[in-house]
């Protein structure tokens, strides 16, 4: 009797893997499909399953030099090559190149007088016929389960249904059955009791009035997978996947350092600027300069000729183009040019998945050197803190990986740092915080480093000068000297104006004011 | 023109004309077909045509009439097209399927009425 741990059992090779060539898929499932076996993919109505399986056919048949063979139970060909033509599929075209082979299986049990013994030959000889047209690799039958509702033997048809598993198998085609998800069942006939190898669960749900595609893979026989629930989008480049977690806080880290455009910004962070690839949060109150600042950094990565990526969750490219122009910055040569990606969407249009994956994509389309998200604020109102707060975290881990300089502005109540900043702070590597200081009746705005990892950075609070020629940092001691002189609190906004009533005698030595209001002309 | 014109008066009343798919020698498959056999010379006597279609030879003309079960009975004449799947063991039932009754009823009422 061949024993339980004898060495043929040792030697199996390990299971080989077809890619599916969806974006992120074959990360979570360490390579794709168990090649030669069947997987069902299920789902609700609307889960994306057939977009699942006709995506694994044409990147097969575009990509990966493995025709395909579609057969369809519930749409015609017509119809589905109608609704996948808007994601840039074209399967007649890949029919007439013999690269896929579609078939409609019509079933209507109204017509059909069932009578004595039969079995499901046809759709084998229909199958086989197919599969040897076009030389293929890899079927997709879509909804298999029809066949339930054609036929009304369910001993003859569980019987056949095995028998064209193993039939799949003993062909050593590469098989995505899409089944309906059942009442407490995976699939709503238990197609998942013949097939053992591989289940991928699809889900659409609605959460507060946004929607969030998952997927799961509930079984994988024989391979490690990612057990978790991954979210997905369905796009104009068809469906991608975003591994959620599988980071390991094994990025390479950069020395070099990269200008944050304001000069003076860059003497206070050792004369240099940022570390490449590290992640910069601009914290403050509302017009204190957080996107003025960004900007900056923007245009600086521009002029040296590297990728900007530009994502408002607050305003439209055009209004920011326009205000940046008052500070001298222009944005349009660096659009033109492609330096300068820019994208806005509404923090409330996407769940925290889809910001997410949506940023991952363009990420990855546009390889840029640098992101600015501008405000990361905005997404609280979009959903919860403790969302937002994973998002950034998967976020900042994946731009690390990436090598991705990433600067965050953040909106936060006047001279106070926002609780959600809190929570944030330790992803954060340089936190530059934004302030107003008031002084002899005026608004001054101050900028000081809270943090900088790995550097040595100026601890002095400097005023923060907006010119037409950009952004400007007034001398290191001239707020603090005047708050040296000035040692209560000022919270209270009483004393600030008793105070600065007080003061008004040294409005001229402390030579503040004048500077300011030269500057903001 | 002529044999049209023949053709179809011959055909659209009372004569069948069938098509039993089949996927090769088969048990089932030999059985449905003496089966029918059998029903037709009952039934329809000189009044229909039996097409033997065998997919193992000729798998494309499977989609044609969306065969999936074998073996599987079409009546293309008279319309509309009906379908027995079954070795046809239960003779009642293919009657019913081919709607013999049906059409002679249909048929005596029509003559009546004439």
């Amino acid at each position: 009797m061949a024993q339980r741990n004898s060495p043929a059992h040792h030697d199996i090779a390990a299971l080989e893997k077809t890619p599916t060539g969806i974006l992120g898929l074959d990360q979570i499932s360490g390579g794709g499909l168990p090649t030669g076996r069947t997987t069902i993919v299920c789902g609700g109505p609307g889960c994306g399953k057939t977009m699942l399986g006709l995506e694994f056919l044409v990147r097969g048949a575009t990509e990966f030099n493995e025709p395909g063979v579609l057969i369809a139970f519930e749409e015609t060909p017509e119809e589905m090559a109608r609704n996948v033509a808007s994601l840039g599929f074209d399967l007649k075209d890949l029919a007439r190149r013999k690269k896929l082979s579609l078939d409609f299986v019509y079933l209507e049990p109204s017509e059909i007088q069932e009578t004595g013994e039969y079995d499901l030959e046809g759709l084998f000889i229909r199958l086989q016929h197919a599969v040897d047209s076009v030389g293929a690799k890899r079927v997709m039958l879509d909804t298999l389960e029809a066949l339930f509702s054609g036929f009304s033997n369910p001993g003859i048809l569980r019987a056949e249904i095995r028998r064209l598993f193993r039939w799949l198998k003993q062909k050593g085609l590469t098989t995505v059955v899409t089944a309906e998800k059942g009442d407490g069942t995976l699939t709503r006939h238990g197609l998942e009791e013949y097939v053992s190898d591989c289940v991928i669960l699809l889900d659409h749900r609605i959460r507060e009035q946004i929607s969030t595609r998952r997927m799961r893979i509930v079984k994988y026989r024989g391979t490690k997978h990612g057990a978790d629930e991954y979210p997905f989008l369905i796009d104009e480049n068809g469906m991608s996947v975003l591994p959620v977690t599988s980071m390991e806080l094994q990025h390479k880290v950069s020395n070099q350092r990269v200008p944050t455009g304001v000069p003076d910004l860059d003497d206070m962070l050792e004369g240099k600027g940022y570390f490449r690839g590290s992640s910069v949060l601009i914290s403050g109150a509302a017009g204190c300069g957080k996107t003025l600042l960004a900007a900056s950094f923007a245009e600086a990565t521009c002029k040296r000729g590297e990728r900007c990526l530009f994502i408002g969750f607050e305003e439209s490219m055009d209004q920011i183009t326009r205000n940046v122009k008052s500070v001298g910055i222009d944005f349009e040569p660096f659009v033109k040019k492609g330096l300068l990606v820019h994208r806005a969407w509404r923090p409330t249009q996407y769940g925290m998945e889809m910001h997410l994956l949506r940023i991952h994509k363009l990420i990855e389309t546009y390889k840029p050197s640098n992101i600015i998200i501008d405000p990361i604020t905005n997404l609280i109102t979009a959903s919860t803190e403790k969302d937002v707060h994973s998002m950034l975290m998967r976020l900042m881990d994946f731009l690390k990986e990436k090598g991705v300089t990433s600067v965050f502005s953040s909106l936060s109540k006047i001279g106070e740092i926002a609780e959600s900043e809190v929570g944030i702070s330790s992803l954060i590597d340089t936190w530059v915080l934004l302030r107003y200081t008031e002084l002899f009746g005026k608004r001054h705005r101050g900028l000081f480093v809270l943090k900088a990892r790995g550097m040595a950075h100026s601890p002095e609070l400097r005023e923060m000068l907006i010119t037409s020629q950009g952004i400007k940092l007034g001398p290191a001691d001239a707020l603090l000297a005047y708050r040296d002189r000035e040692r209560e609190p000022q919270l209270d906004h009483q004393a600030a104006v008793s105070k600065s009533v007080r003061s008004k005698g040294n409005r001229r030595t402390a030579g503040l004011t004048r500077r300011s209001s030269r500057g903001a002309r | 023109m002529k044999k049209n014109s023949r053709e179809p008066a011959a055909w659209a009343d009372n004569h069948f004309q069938l098509r039993l798919y089949v996927a090769g020698q088969t048990p089932k498959s030999l059985a449905a077909l003496s089966n029918l056999k059998r029903i037709c010379a009952t039934h329809l006597e000189g009044r229909y045509r039996i097409e033997v279609i065998d997919l193992m030879k000729n798998p494309q003309l499977a989609q044609g009439d969306q065969i999936l079960a074998i073996p599987t009975l079409v009546r293309s004449l008279p319309k509309p097209i009906r379908k027995i799947i079954g070795d046809l063991s239960d003779t009642e039932r293919v009657l019913v399927g081919l709607d013999l009754r049906g059409l002679q009823v249909r048929n005596a009422e029509k003559n009546a009425g004439a």
